[in-house]
């Protein structure tokens, strides 16, 4: 076993996702599965090797500082599950 | 022949010429999406109306001698570029009702182009599939085979094309997203170098592999689109400021005098035989155009599954993470706190596939496993780069298949992720090396169904690739089929 369903209910919290108990079941068989295979990995060696994040040689994007336009409030709450018209609306936060 | 069956270079001649209108050929395109639409079911959104009132202002262009090659040619395009005023779902069900206050920055260029929009096309869920088949909004058919997969994850665009109910499309390629469903689906399809194009207004997958780009009918289509959406933006801090040529002036210059890589590692077993045989008869044509092969390897392929699987999926768990019920998107009713609310709005908003991948990264990115993991893929991902750099010391062009076997079953591999995810074995590493590929049609199999070829090229080279594929294009002079939908 590479994953238990404890560490599956572990990662899910951290992923903010929630699962039935036959979904549970399922992904711990498939999840496990998926890391398996993923050992073939082990088999490069890989010491002292730089890891790529990114394909382009490019490094910082900066612009100059100044002010651009941005989203106006109406556009940017027009998607909003729930606004007063200034602000996103939430359930409560602290209990 | 029906306006709806053309390229658009084609097209363009006849608008230019003033045989045909705009509105001839967009309404053209409609009656075809009416007749075959219900049977492959390339869309989740069509946009009639807008549209025709569109191909009446192009003509009014025309008239006016204000046209560039888009100029009123209908074009589709995939639903998970941002389009200000109309809905963007990206194929799941969190973001049914999202409206983007914004244009994607390929979409403002097709706009200022002249383009009509048909359409925004059906996809796998945020683009995480082969298959088409985990899109919320119903599963596209392969036009040449209802009973088969169209290819993901731009399978809508790739099937619009192949069933002309567009002119050309564009798709997006994390992991051989266009190259993939146009190999199936028996068009072109390209990849550009990670960089190329902007990613603005792209909704993010894998944001070190995403990219966006062409399909169509023919290579010369590929260029002309290449031509209107490359480029540098400065709304886009990884599109890069290199001068962009004009693709289509190289697509008749024939590759004389080059060499043609064919790695031994994408002619593996398992591979279905009419696939390599496909290939292999376009390998003996490499004499024909006075370029010559050359056996190279790309040692660490094997390794590009696992790697890749890895880390886009560790860069959609943090891209995805903003679907919180908050901004926009779904949110689930009867919450009692945020935390409860957060969970459930995802819970109920993602499908089986995307939150596995949100799993997969989350893990893989988790205390104790980064290492393990992300790094490892990571490290494997600068390997397989150094694979391909290579290779383009001793060649111009890599030739491949596109995928191990033709268009596959519905339903065939949605229980066993993993044999899915291996469907990606030839795409995906141009992908986590950043270099460009296009799939050009180069045969059918015995059953009908359309096989694809790759072509790979060093960094930014588009220009060689389209070369190397209008050549072979011509040398293989496939024999014009078109998929029976409908009869007609």
């Amino acid at each position: 076993m590479k994953i238990t369903k404890d560490e599956i209910a572990y990662v899910a919290h951290l992923a903010r996702l929630d699962f039935t108990e036959s979904e549970y079941e399922k992904f711990t068989s498939q999840l496990n599965d998926i890391l398996l295979y993923m050992d073939i990995l082990n088999k490069v060696d890989t010491k002292g090797l730089e890891p790529m994040s990114h394909a382009t040689p490019l490094h910082n994007a900066f612009r100059d500082d100044v002010e651009m336009k941005s989203l106006p409030v109406e556009a940017s709450l027009a998607n909003a599950p729930d606004d007063n018209g200034d602000s996103f609306i939430v359930p409560k936060v602290i209990e | 022949m029906e306006p709806y069956e053309l390229t658009i270079h084609e097209l363009h001649e006849k608008l230019r010429s003033g045989e045909l209108t705009s509105l001839d050929i967009t309404a053209s395109v409609f009656e075809r999406i009416e007749a075959v639409e219900e049977e492959v079911h390339s869309y989740i959104t069509l946009l009639k109306e807008d549209a025709l009132e569109s191909a009446r202002k192009s003509d009014i262009e025309i008239r006016r001698g204000n046209m560039s090659q888009l100029t009123g040619i209908p074009i589709a395009v995939k639903d998970l570029l941002c389009t200000r005023g109309i809905k963007t779902t990206c194929g799941s069900h969190i973001l049914e009702d999202f409206i983007p206050p914004y244009d994607a920055t390929v979409i403002k260029k097709l706009k200022n182009a002249g383009a009509i929009f048909t359409g925004k096309t059906n996809m796998d869920e945020f683009a995480m599939g082969s298959s088409t088949e985990t899109s919320y909004f119903g599963i596209t058919k392969n036009p040449w085979d209802p009973e088969r997969i169209p290819g993901g994850s731009s399978g809508g665009s790739a099937a619009a094309v192949a069933a002309d109910e567009c002119i050309a499309s564009l798709g997006t390629d994390t992991g051989g997203s266009i190259r993939q469903p146009a190999a199936l689906c028996g068009v072109v399809g390209l990849k550009p170098t990670y960089g190329r194009v902007s990613r603005f207004g792209l909704v993010a997958f894998a944001s070190s592999l995403d990219q966006i780009g062409p399909m169509t009918k023919d290579v010369q289509d590929c260029a002309i689109m290449m031509n209107v959406i490359a480029g540098y933006d400065s709304n886009e801090s990884t599109s890069v400021p290199a001068e962009v040529p004009d693709y289509e002036s190289f697509l008749k210059r024939g590759i004389e005098g080059w060499t043609v890589g064919i790695p031994k590692e994408y002619f593996i077993e398992g591979m279905d035989p009419e696939v390599s045989s496909a290939v292999e008869k376009v390998i003996a044509f490499i004499e024909a155009l006075g370029a010559k092969s050359c056996h190279i390897s790309l040692p660490h392929t094997r390794y590009g599954v696992a790697a890749y699987y890895i880390v886009a999926p560790a860069e959609a768990s943090s891209n995805l993470a903003r679907y919180d019920g908050v901004k926009y998107g779904f949110r689930a009713a009867g919450s009692s706190n945020l935390m409860d609310m957060y969970k459930k709005s995802r819970s109920q908003g993602f499908g089986a596939e995307v939150k596995r991948r949100i799993m997969i990264g989350t893990y893989a990115l988790s205390s104790g496993y980064y290492d393990a993991y992300y790094k490892k893929a990571s490290q494997i991902r600068s390997l397989m780069k150094k694979d391909f750099d290579d290779a383009f010391k001793v060649c111009d062009v890599i030739l491949t298949p596109t995928t191990p076997t033709p268009a596959f079953k519905i339903g065939e591999k949605t229980d066993d992720p993993l044999q899915m995810y291996l469907s990606d074995v030839f795409t995906l590493p141009a992908n986590l090396a950043g270099i460009p590929g296009i799939s050009i049609p180069c045969g059918y199999s015995e059953g009908g169904l359309p096989i694809g070829l790759q072509l790979l090229a060093g960094y930014f080279k588009e220009e060689k690739l389209l070369q190397a594929a209008s050549a072979f294009e011509k040398q293989i002079n496939l024999e014009k089929r078109r998929p029976l939908l409908h009869g007609i």
